[in-house]
């Protein structure tokens, strides 16, 4: 009787290890409360929502199903390092994050090396990550800060008629004053020297409630544009200051993070005419989207609390990350087979992520966001990005997709790369041998 | 012109400084009352406004939405005290001080888990627009601000003056026991000052609401406020006003004129040097009150 009970119980293990097996693990660290919840439940309803659509639609990648769970960071550096260790060795190990924080992904960059859990920082950073040489399991998918910074540029150069035209232009770069506010400064200063504009760099103490003695500053200096580095509060401080001082918001451009509805809305009326740089286009008007609605809110699955949030900029930005880390699952099954894969696996699946013209209108998302091809030493893929405007109620494409100078960012990640393989000690991958 | 930039940067400063008042005011009217440093005056501004920006998502007239949330708030002000602070009578300051922060953290995550947490626009009907007076821009909105905030200090100050309420309350200000020892009812009183201080929040929320959207960031504005109380005195209303003016006028001229020396960005910290400095000649603040114990 009792060898009959261990019998059963080691039938029954390797029946469960078995569905274990078919299954593979993507960890959520959202942020759905606290001070940045408006747009991380936006962002991380369209990423659930597109792995429910794989699982309804094509049950799952490869026949294996993909299984998810959340974890609150609040978008707190604590709070996400938490959340990583609780789900990286769950459900057969996690496939990779995505923790939408530039904080909380330097807080865990040296872990997730050690673990060998590749980190999505899809549109932010670190910029010089997306050399995967020195940063193996960090991915700037689709295009860096520093990527944006010079399309920033070109796009202002667009507007004035060329970029000749910026010989002699001013523009002031309004930052916010932390880490992140100030990576971009060596990035414009470049571009200033290689333009022959005149820059001038202008900090707002973080959070950026008050801007006024800045914008002062600024309609003293009469730039011909201000390009904004905000995040949170500062954007719609920085619009409202602008109506305050009369600066026209046409001339103001913003990086993605400055470029959601919640940006434009909570600035009013002072949000008219202001643009935004984006890597993922708003609106219902793509195909994976309608798809989506059809597929997972007709079989009651949506994650979003209200379904009209769909097709907002944030929601659109998290079906994009769920597109990136299934393509990078896919690509990863054909070399491993179609089974769970170890965070090393996909890690190399996202090094071999392929969207092309074909493959984007197979998934619907033609000109939803650029094109991304990324190899072992190109973790970014794509360095393209396209500017909007908000007219009061919508953001509408103002650019096409412009490409990031890469005369000018080159050079900058490879000084930085250089300096951060000495800090550490490590070695060059060599791309060619690992083929 | 120079002087028209300088004279630009003072009067907005001074501006500034009224809509730090306003949230300092939360903070004095409970501390002038209890003794209590509220750390949840952040959260109540937030709750206020995001209160009223939801009511009136659901189709409610301003003025309504306006008197409902006014009542809300005062429930909310008189609830806390019943709930919160009078069983923690005759304890420790900072117990009570600790329970505010605890307060703080529910009123944050209640708010949002009642109203949601969108990002709400909140246009009050004056725009933020400047209009030129000899040169110097001067924004329409900050002006309207400066004349809420000084109805409100008047109001305050008629209320605690002349009004029986308002010299009970400066009575039991001034001592707790001595109050209770002629009639006067502590905990009805408390109950009072979380009231007005739930409608202080509601007025500081909604003008600050409309400048910076409807969001949870509006739990921010108290880290202006806190200089303004070091300077004023966390006991003092006109206290509050000056400290303020003094405050705003005080960071924006440093950001502008000594910034560019400090590699910029120093209106987060100067305030609070300023304050510091300051304390060094009047401990108790410009207005506050000096206690001198004898041993």
């Amino acid at each position: 009787m009792k060898q009959t009970i261990i019998a059963a119980s080691l039938v029954l293990a390797t029946v469960a290890g078995s569905a274990l097996a078919a299954d593979q693990f993507i960890p959520i660290p959202s942020y759905r409360v606290g001070p940045y919840a408006s747009g991380g439940a936006k962002f991380y309803g369209g990423m659930i929502d597109y792995l429910n659509y794989v699982n309804l639609k094509e049950g799952g990648v490869g026949g294996v199903k993909l299984t998810y769970e959340e974890c609150e960071t609040e978008y707190k550096n604590d709070r996400g390092v938490e959340c990583y260790e609780r789900l990286k060795a769950k459900n057969g190990g996690a496939s990779a994050f995505n923790f939408m924080s530039t904080g909380i992904t330097y807080a865990v960059m040296d872990r997730a090396d050690k673990d060998k859990i590749p980190l999505m920082t899809m549109g932010f950073g670190r910029a010089d990550a997306q050399d995967g040489r020195a940063f193996k399991y960090t991915f700037p998918l689709i295009t860096s800060y520093w990527s944006q910074a010079t399309a920033k540029i070109q796009f202002i150069g667009q507007r004035l008629g060329g970029m000749d035209k910026l010989r002699g232009k001013k523009i002031v770069n309004l930052y916010h004053g932390s880490a992140y506010g100030k990576e971009t400064i060596p990035v414009l200063d470049a571009m200033a020297k290689k333009h022959g504009f005149e820059l001038k760099h202008i900090e707002v103490p973080a959070p950026g409630t008050e801007q006024q003695s800045q914008w002062l500053d600024i309609r003293r200096e009469r730039p011909d544009f201000v390009v904004l580095r905000s995040w949170g509060v500062m954007t719609p401080a920085a619009l409202k200051s602008a109506q305050k001082v009369g600066y026209p918001r046409e001339q103001i451009v913003s990086n993605w993070w400055g470029g959601s509805e919640e940006d434009a809305i909570a600035a009013g009326e002072a949000a008219k005419g202001y643009i935004a740089g984006s890597f993922a286009l708003d609106g219902k008007q793509f195909p994976v989207i309608q798809d989506i609605e059809k597929v997972v809110y007709g079989a009651g699955k949506g994650n979003l609390s209200d379904k009209g949030y769909m097709g907002t900029v944030n929601y659109n930005r998290g079906v994009v990350s769920g597109i990136l880390m299934v393509e990078a699952i896919r690509a990863a099954q054909k070399k491993y087979g179609a089974k769970t894969l170890s965070g090393d696996q996909i890690r190399w699946g996202m090094e071999n992520i392929n969207i092309d013209a074909k493959r984007q209108q197979a998934l619907g998302v033609t000109d939803m966001f650029p094109q991304v091809r990324t190899s072992c030493q190109n973790h970014e893929g794509s360095g393209y990005t396209r500017f909007m405007q908000w007219d009061g109620k919508d953001w509408k494409p103002v650019s096409g997709w412009i490409k990031a100078d890469t005369s000018v960012t080159l050079p900058l990640i490879k000084a930085s790369v250089e300096k951060y393989v000495q800090e550490k000690g490590i070695t060059l991958r060599d791309c060619n041998a690992e083929k | 012109m120079e002087w028209q930039f300088f004279l630009e940067v003072l009067v907005g400063g001074l501006l500034a400084g009224v809509m730090y008042s306003l949230v300092a005011l939360g903070f004095v009217l409970i501390y002038k009352a209890s003794g209590v440093f509220n750390f949840a005056q952040g959260a109540m501004v937030l709750f206020a406004a995001l209160s009223f920006v939801s009511i009136q998502a659901m189709g409610v007239p301003f003025w309504l939405a306006l008197l409902l949330t006014l009542v809300l708030m005062v429930a909310l002000g008189v609830g806390i005290e019943r709930v919160v602070l009078r069983p923690l009578v005759n304890q420790p300051p900072i117990t009570l001080f600790m329970a505010t922060i605890g307060l703080s953290f529910f009123l944050e995550g209640l708010a949002q888990m009642v109203w949601g947490t969108d990002v709400h626009g909140l246009e009050l009907g004056i725009a933020d627009e400047p209009f030129d007076v000899a040169g110097v821009f001067i924004s329409k909105f900050d002006l309207f601000a400066a004349a809420v905030c000084g109805t409100l200090v008047a109001t305050l100050a008629l209320f605690f003056s002349k009004t029986k309420l308002g010299r009970a309350l400066r009575a039991v200000a001034d001592d707790h026991q001595a109050a209770m020892s002629v009639g006067i009812p502590l905990k009805h009183i408390w109950a009072i000052v979380w009231g007005v201080a739930g409608f202080v929040a509601l007025v500081a929320g909604l003008l600050w609401g409309s400048r910076l959207g409807v969001q949870f960031a509006l739990t921010l504005v108290v880290l202006k406020a806190l200089p303004v109380l070091i300077l004023g005195g966390f006991t003092s209303v006109p206290g509050a006003i000056v400290g303020g003016l003094i405050i705003g006028a005080g960071e924006k001229l440093a950001e502008v004129y000594l910034g560019p020396f400090l590699s910029g960005g120093i209106e987060n910290w100067f305030p609070y040097m300023l304050a510091l400095l300051f304390l060094l000649v009047r401990p108790e603040g410009l207005f506050g009150e000096k206690h001198i114990e004898r041993v």
